[in-house]
């Protein structure tokens, strides 16, 4: 199990470093496919959405806990845009949650 | 941004990276919590971190190990997961001198975080690697720094504070992704259409017997591709700064 998590984190570092230093250092126009410029905008938003939800429900046994929290960050970043009061507050609802429940 | 004149770019980078480390200090600290119930010991949190420097590419990897995932899963998912750097990697390309040397363009490279990025996209003229280095140096330090301390805390704090610290992780997700829906109505539908996808495919039984690191794959890939069909971008004009 040990040795496998090195291999998982190599792996990891290998396509991180490849896809970060590919273009910078092999493309030197601009991408014009309209497609693409698309599918590399919507990319980011719909896998941090996809990553986010449902899973947060699943932080305690009970999913209350990750739906007070789910909802106090989303209400949080709507109002505040700000990165770590989001996420502090989504902490801190789950553990208001877990102590209630 | 760069107000005083008489520093140099390193330390304009340095004195630039500061703040963001900061906040990338606590956003790795909640990393660290969901990489713990990997089995992941603190020495491995930081070079999976200092390596990677990406929330939402660790994160994947870290379900990836969490699931047992294969390691061609693993590498697709990362690709996925961080597939914007590609782009800002090949902004960044259109910021730099022509006569710039290989091996500064492969650290620049190396360098691209979401943040980092930016300021170097805001950096006057062509930017200076220098610049980038300084701010690297302020930041990814302290993303790997707080991913081990994470960890550690994970081992030794009770579970319920545990638990309710792995939301922090995707408090900050929501905090990238929520905020530009208030302008941008074609994102908005993107994220509430992920949501109940991802949903949908967690509850049927068929869907969710796929492992997680392909339904984000699947899932990422379908939504993207759609949206860029049927909202595609405005025609490209001259890049705007």
């Amino acid at each position: 199990m040990n040795r496998s998590i090195w291999i998982y984190i190599l792996i990891m570092s290998l396509v991180s470093f490849i896809i970060r230093v590919l273009p910078v250092t092999l493309i030197r126009r601009q991408i014009k496919n309209r497609f693409i410029r698309s599918l590399l905008f919507y990319l980011p938003y719909a896998t941090l959405a996809v990553m986010t939800f449902p899973a947060i429900l699943s932080i305690s046994e009970n999913p209350l806990c990750g739906a007070a929290a789910f909802a106090a960050s989303l209400v949080t970043a709507w109002f505040t845009k700000n990165l770590f009061l989001s996420a502090l507050l989504g902490c801190a609802a789950a553990f208001l949650a877990a102590i209630v429940l | 941004m760069t107000k005083n004149k008489g520093l140099s770019p390193f330390f304009k980078g340095l004195r630039d990276g500061l703040p963001i480390g900061a906040g990338y200090f606590a956003v790795a600290f909640g990393l660290g919590i969901a990489a713990q119930k990997t089995g992941m010991s603190p020495l491995q949190g930081f070079i999976m971190s200092f390596f990677n420097h990406a929330s939402a590419g660790e994160y994947a990897g870290v379900a990836a190990i969490r699931s047992g995932a294969a390691y061609l899963e693993t590498a697709l998912l990362i690709l996925i997961a961080n597939a914007r750097y590609l782009l800002m990697s090949t902004a960044l390309s259109q910021k730099l001198s022509p006569s710039l040397p290989f091996l500064h363009r492969v650290l620049i490279g190396f360098g691209i975080t979401d943040e980092l990025f930016g300021i170097c996209i805001a950096y006057p003229g062509f930017l200076d690697p220098f610049y980038m280095y300084g701010a690297f140096l302020t930041t990814t330090p302290l993303w790997a720094t707080g991913t081990a301390i994470g960890i550690t805390a994970g081992n030794i704090l009770p579970d319920i504070v545990v638990r309710s610290l792995s939301a922090a992780i995707y408090g900050m997700f929501i905090a990238v992704i929520i905020p530009p829906c208030r302008t941008n109505r074609n994102i908005t539908i993107v994220v509430l259409v992920s949501f109940a996808l991802s949903w949908l495919m967690s509850v049927i039984p068929s869907a969710a017997a796929i492992s997680e690191g392909f339904r984000i794959i699947i899932l990422t890939l379908v939504i993207s591709s759609l949206a860029a069909i049927l909202m595609p971008l405005p025609e490209e004009t001259e890049e705007a700064e």
